[in-house]
């Protein structure tokens, strides 16, 4: 990996901590009221962003993601901008006009179906865009990412058995990121098996296990995934383990939980080896901050939705598209 | 005269031909079976999933999501319990998508008792789906109505349930479906699968046309005067044959198949209310929480000083199941006599008088149509 990707990385995933950590900071401000996001995610979540074949339509792929995604996101180009809006739940929201939680996107232009709150749901939908590109063949992949605890429901299982159906093979990456809980029930305590993604073996499915708080190793392990996926055409499982440093979200206080910190290690990584001194890599998070901080002031002056828009969208009037 | 299933298919097979129709899919839609009530025989688009009705809706729903046309089957209504929360989903893609979003996708399942279904082969589900916002839910009553109906449903850029009674699948209809052969026999022959090896079978199609019944349009079956009779599915026949007995005594009803309960075709609903002043809605889902209900309530907010009696619900029974033996599903689930026993109350009931203390109180609960 080459040094200047190595620190785009790195301004990747400050961007999106600082993006969380002001997130909850608007839940005590009164800008927002309820946070769930992916600080200890950054991680993987970057690689995946920066490795994704963004555009519309089958020929790219489609993002099937999790309230703790942004950083993905953020990768693939969003502005922080427009998720302090879903945080304040503004009409200017581009990703649910004020409907949805933060975190909670929509594009259609990128391909990231809509994010729900309903755990694992995404599982059982993605099959259905990778049986589309199964079928226009080309190199669009159909991504689908969730937590570890949701694993447990059937769209899990649903998600190997028609990924895997023979001769009818999907060109899917089945990722779960896995940090060990569900809100405050500790995995081994449920689960009997602690390597989900080896629930692929007996489907035939490949699959890795990767330690989703180093970016380099996740990049190269989602470029591998990957590869693999838009070559042949057939389902991979990949197992990030990654940290959750506020907590489930606001509902459990979203203060700072003693975990391993991806970016503080990665950080520290690149200082050793010489590629970032410590004054640039403050000023990366101060410039991030203070962006946002102008962000903030902006979307402070947008409007709320109107009230008499509830019902929009209920229906589409127009031509498919 | 083509049967509804038959209707069903010639239905989908023009959709796949004409309005881009990608996938047709369930538990047992493709060959070798087509369907258990045949609906998806010799189609091209076909296949067989697991069985997983979650995978079904969630199949469905991201084929939508990435351009295609799916119509996916719950192989019997009974059974579409368990994807609920997926349904829901694709009810609010596009409003919580803020109009990003949107699934032209068509869900299938057959409804209803009537077949001896006993207690997990004869649901009535309207009153669920109708209360999952962002779906259109249609019913048809003949074959004619399934298939213009259907061709509505894959043309909707919405998602919509497409509900055949299981009990009417098998019936023929007195109007043809255009370009269908008039000799049923023929029709036979040349669309429905041999029994045996079907391995080398193929469907010799014939060419039928175009014809939409506009999804919110309710079809006035008879008119009449004593008063405005609201039903769907199974029982649609039904309250025809009511109405057609009670004419001999003299009544006559304003009998609506509504054919699309999301969305209801309020000016139909209303204009006949106010001619007939007295409403009865017959179906046969469980009485609480009924649709029937909101259709009355409905009624009320639009034309309750049209009204001059209380209107009345014949439902099913609030029971956890329709019992095997005929005798139970009959008690459960209003036949011929309980539906004119119902229209004949109500139309011999006395008008409530002007400046009276209210609606006359008639029977509501199945077991007093008697
Ligand atoms: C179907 C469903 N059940 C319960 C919940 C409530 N809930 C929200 S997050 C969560 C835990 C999810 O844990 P996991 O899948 O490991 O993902 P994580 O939040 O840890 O990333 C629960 C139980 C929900 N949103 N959806």
């Amino acid at each position: 990996m080459d040094t200047s990707l190595e620190l785009r990385i790195h301004a990747l995933m400050v961007g999106a901590r600082v993006l969380e950590e002001q997130l909850i900071a608007m839940t005590r401000s009164g800008d927002g009221y309820f946070w769930i996001g992916g600080p200890g995610e950054e991680a993987f979540n970057v690689p995946l962003g920066l490795l994704v074949h963004k555009g519309e339509g089958p020929a790219f792929d489609y993002l099937h993601l999790h309230y703790r995604s942004s950083a993905t996101l953020l990768a693939m180009g969003a502005a922080p901008i427009d998720t302090l809006r879903q945080m304040r739940s503004v009409a200017t929201d581009p990703y649910s006009g004020g409907r949805n939680f933060v975190n909670h996107y929509a594009r259609h232009d990128w391909n990231v179906v809509p994010v729900t709150p309903t755990i694992e749901v995404q599982y059982a939908q993605a099959i259905g865009t990778a049986h589309v590109q199964r079928r226009a063949g080309g190199e669009g992949i159909t991504i689908v990412n969730g937590g570890d605890a949701g694993a447990a429901e059937g769209d899990f299982a649903t998600s190997l058995v028609w990924s895997s159906r023979p001769g009818q093979e999907l060109p899917i990456l089945i990722v779960v990121a896995n940090n060990h809980y569900g809100i405050s029930t500790e995995q081994r305590t449920q689960w009997a098996m602690s390597d989900i993604a080896s629930r692929a073996e007996p489907f035939g499915i490949r699959h890795a296990r990767v330690d989703g708080c180093d970016p380099r190793a996740s990049y190269a392990a989602i470029a591998e995934a990957m590869a693999y996926v838009r070559a042949e055409r057939r389902p991979f499982c990949l197992q990030a383990d990654v940290s959750r440093l506020h907590g489930h979200s606001s509902s459990t206080g979203g203060g700072l939980v003693a975990e391993r910190d991806g970016l503080l290690e990665y950080e520290a990584a690149l200082i050793a080896e010489g590629k970032l001194t410590g004054e640039q890599a403050a000023a990366v998070w101060d410039e991030r901050r203070r962006a946002l901080k102008a962000d903030l002031e902006t979307v402070r002056g947008e409007p709320f939705p109107d009230p008499s828009t509830i019902h929009a969208h209920t229906f589409y009037e127009g031509e498919v598209r | 005269m083509a049967t509804m299933a038959q209707a069903i298919r010639l239905a989908l097979h023009y959709g796949e031909e004409n309005l881009g129709v990608t996938d047709v899919f369930g538990e047992d839609v493709g060959p070798p079976l087509g369907g258990v009530f045949t609906c998806t025989q010799g189609l091209r688009t076909a296949w067989n999933s697991p069985l997983d009705e979650r995978g079904i809706v969630g199949m469905a729903t991201g084929i939508a999501l990435a351009g295609g046309r799916p119509v996916a089957e719950i192989q019997f209504c009974d059974y579409m319990f368990n994807a609920i929360d997926l349904l829901k989903l694709a009810g609010n893609a596009s409003w919580g998508s803020n109009g990003a979003y949107h699934l032209p996708m068509v869900v299938m399942t057959p409804v209803g008792s009537g077949i001896h279904g006993s207690m997990y082969h004869s649901h009535s589900v309207e009153s669920v789906l109708t209360h999952i916002p962002g779906w259109k839910v249609v019913m048809p009553s003949t074959p004619l109505d399934a298939y213009g109906l259907m061709l509505a449903a894959i043309e909707d850029p919405n998602p919509v349930f497409f509900l055949p009674p299981k009990a009417l699948l098998r019936t023929k209809g007195e109007e043809p479906i255009p370009g269908e052969p008039e000799d049923a026999r023929e029709l036979h022959n040349r669309i429905d699968a041999p029994l045996g090896d079907r391995s080398q079978w193929k469907p010799d199609w014939p060419e039928v046309g175009r014809h939409l019944v506009p999804i919110g349009k309710a079809k006035r079956m008879r008119e009449g005067r004593n008063a405005t009779v609201l039903t769907y599915g199974r029982l649609a026949p039904v309250c025809l044959e009511a109405d057609k007995q009670l004419r001999a005594e003299g009544f006559s009803f304003d009998l609506f198949d509504l054919r699309s309960l999301v969305p209801l075709d309020w000016d139909a609903i209303v204009a006949s209310v106010s001619r007939t002043h007295r409403l009865l809605v017959v179906n046969e889902d469980t009485e609480v929480t009924n649709f029937g209900e909101h259709l009355i309530r409905g009624v009320i907010d639009r034309a309750f000083g049209e009204l001059e009696a209380a209107p009345v619900l014949c439902a099913g029974a609030d029971v956890p199941g329709i019992g095997m033996a005929w005798s139970l599903e009959a008690a459960s689930v209003p036949q011929l006599p309980n539906v004119i026993a119902a229209m004949r109350a109500l139309a011999v009931a006395p008008a409530r008088e002007a400046g009276g203390r209210g609606f006359l109180e008639l029977p509501t609960r199945l077991a007093r149509y008697r």
